[in-house]
């Protein structure tokens, strides 16, 4: 269904600035792992999952989280409520290995431009960060913890009505938190 | 003839305005002699702060150092005569630092690039855990926190002076205004100031008020900035958020106000205007020791 593409964030960091260094700061920094980022990503056609992996890094700060998530987000069409369809080969994002410190930065940026995103914390729980409502947020837990489905067996197994549910899958396909295909949304899975 | 500047005996963000006020009446060439004999005690700002009015000179202003030991050998250790010998013109020669102190957190140090404040976060980040946790009380979680607040501040310089600035960290126990220890973060420069880095990108806004005051109104509590990518202008307002979460205190001053996010601790106005004129930014936060409970 979708390439997926792991990206060690601090080998992007060494490749960019210096292998000493193991913390994303400065908007300048953030930019030139974007563009690290960037070219590995490109290096894939097609649907991809780029998993961006932060377990080996230190302070991210919000300039950092800015530049590299937010901006690949939007610059790849991901994660905010689109009014018109994304540009294709689309690419789906999902970042690993956060500690809660990384979210403390993550999070306000997110909802600073009104965008959401998979994350999973180094406990390995997995939460959707940033802008989401509540609505939003069940229908993925459901999609996430059922391991995904057509809408019609979503809801039976969440004993809800699936007109009701379908807008709320169809959000989360557009914003790229579901994985959408021909039979039914798909969690958007790290392995 | 030469303008005597005497630093009070007590040098602070506050009474710093006691040499801040004769010199913005002073002419940019004017001969100056900064006169530190009598100071017993500088804060992190402070210190920085006396950088920066050098570096604003056009000729290099005479320095003479505190005269008691105790206090001159601090100065040392804080890295401010390092700094100061490239700014002034030492009357007498000036102190060395021959070892380290616990206190000083970090040394002022110049930032003039993103590599500068790179290597401040990396500096601190060992003992940034030890400065929450051991020092002040806080979760050893909120190390990175520290850390962040840091770089944001630091950002500011490369982003937005135009000019290299200067950072310094240290800890101390504030018996006077508080009864805790803190842990102070300075943060200073001689660059455009909140005001003008505005109006270069922006022109000046329509509006009946527009000042210094405004300035800072507008990127502290507003998140503006002048730059028109909407990711931009992000740091102070997150800073801010940290102030409330920690009972710290952030206060800016540029041009001729000066703006803080006063917690209950601590009784400055909010926005303070008709300071004397000083360039660039300055900036302060004031991290207090938790009250067990």
């Amino acid at each position: 269904m979708l390439a997926h593409v792991a990206l060690d964030v601090r080998a992007a960091l060494s490749r960019a600035e210096c292998d000493l260094y193991s913390n994303l700061v400065t908007r300048a920094t953030g930019r030139a792992v974007r563009s690290q980022l960037e070219l590995l990503l490109g290096e894939l056609a097609g649907r991809r999952l780029a998993v961006l992996d932060f377990s080996r890094v230190g302070v991210l700060d919000f300039s950092c989280a800015d530049e590299i998530v937010a901006q690949l987000l939007l610059r790849h069409g991901a994660g905010r409520v689109r009014e018109t369809p994304a540009e294709q080969p689309a690419c789906w994002f999902v970042c690993r290995g956060l500690h809660e410190a990384h979210l403390e930065a993550l999070d306000p940026v997110l909802e600073h431009h009104e965008l959401a995103l998979v994350v999973e914390t180094t406990d390995g729980t997995a939460r959707i960060a940033g802008v989401a409502c509540d609505d939003e947020r069940a229908a993925w837990r459901l999609v996430h913890e059922t391991g995904g489905g057509d809408c019609a067996t979503l809801a039976a197994h969440a004993s809800r009505d699936a007109d009701g549910l379908a807008p709320w899958l169809a959000q989360l396909a557009a914003r790229r938190l579901v994985v959408d295909a021909q039979d039914g949304y798909w969690p958007l899975r790290l392995a | 003839m030469t303008t005597i500047l005497a630093v009070p005996p007590s040098l602070d963000d506050v009474s710093i305005e006691q040499v801040l006020t004769p010199l913005a009446a002073l002419a940019p060439d004017a001969k100056l002699l900064v006169d530190a004999r009598h100071a017993r005690w500088a804060s992190p700002f402070a210190l920085c702060s006396l950088l920066v009015l050098a570096q604003t000179r056009a000729v290099r202003p005479q320095f003479i150092a505190p005269e008691g030991d105790e206090t001159a050998s601090y100065w040392a250790r804080t890295g401010f005569f390092k700094q100061a010998e490239r700014f002034y013109e030492p009357v007498r020669p000036l102190p060395r630092s021959r070892a380290g102190d616990s206190h000083v957190l970090l040394p002022v140090t110049e930032i003039g690039a993103h590599g500068d404040v790179q290597e401040v976060v990396q500096r601190v980040q060992d003992r940034a855990a030890t400065i929450m946790h051991d020092v002040l009380g806080f979760p050893a979680s909120s190390a990175m926190g520290f850390s962040m607040v840091l770089s944001e501040s630091c950002q500011n310089i490369v982003e937005h002076a135009g000019t290299s600035g200067w950072v310094a960290v240290q800890t101390y126990q504030w018996r006077k205004r508080l009864g805790r220890k803190v842990v102070v973060i300075a943060v200073c420069d001689a660059g455009l100031g909140f005001r003008r880095s505005y109006e270069q990108s922006h022109g000046r806004p329509a509006s009946d008020r527009w000042d210094d005051g405004a300035a800072l109104e507008l990127a502290i509590l507003k998140g503006a900035s002048r730059f028109r990518d909407p990711g931009r202008g992000q740091g102070l307002p997150n800073i801010r958020k940290y102030m409330g979460r920690w009972g710290a205190k952030l206060s800016v001053r540029s041009g001729t106000a000066r703006l803080a996010v006063v917690p209950a601790w601590d009784d400055e106005p909010p926005l303070t205007e008709h300071l004397a004129e000083f360039p660039g930014a300055q900036v302060q936060i004031v991290i207090p020791a938790q009250v067990p409970d």
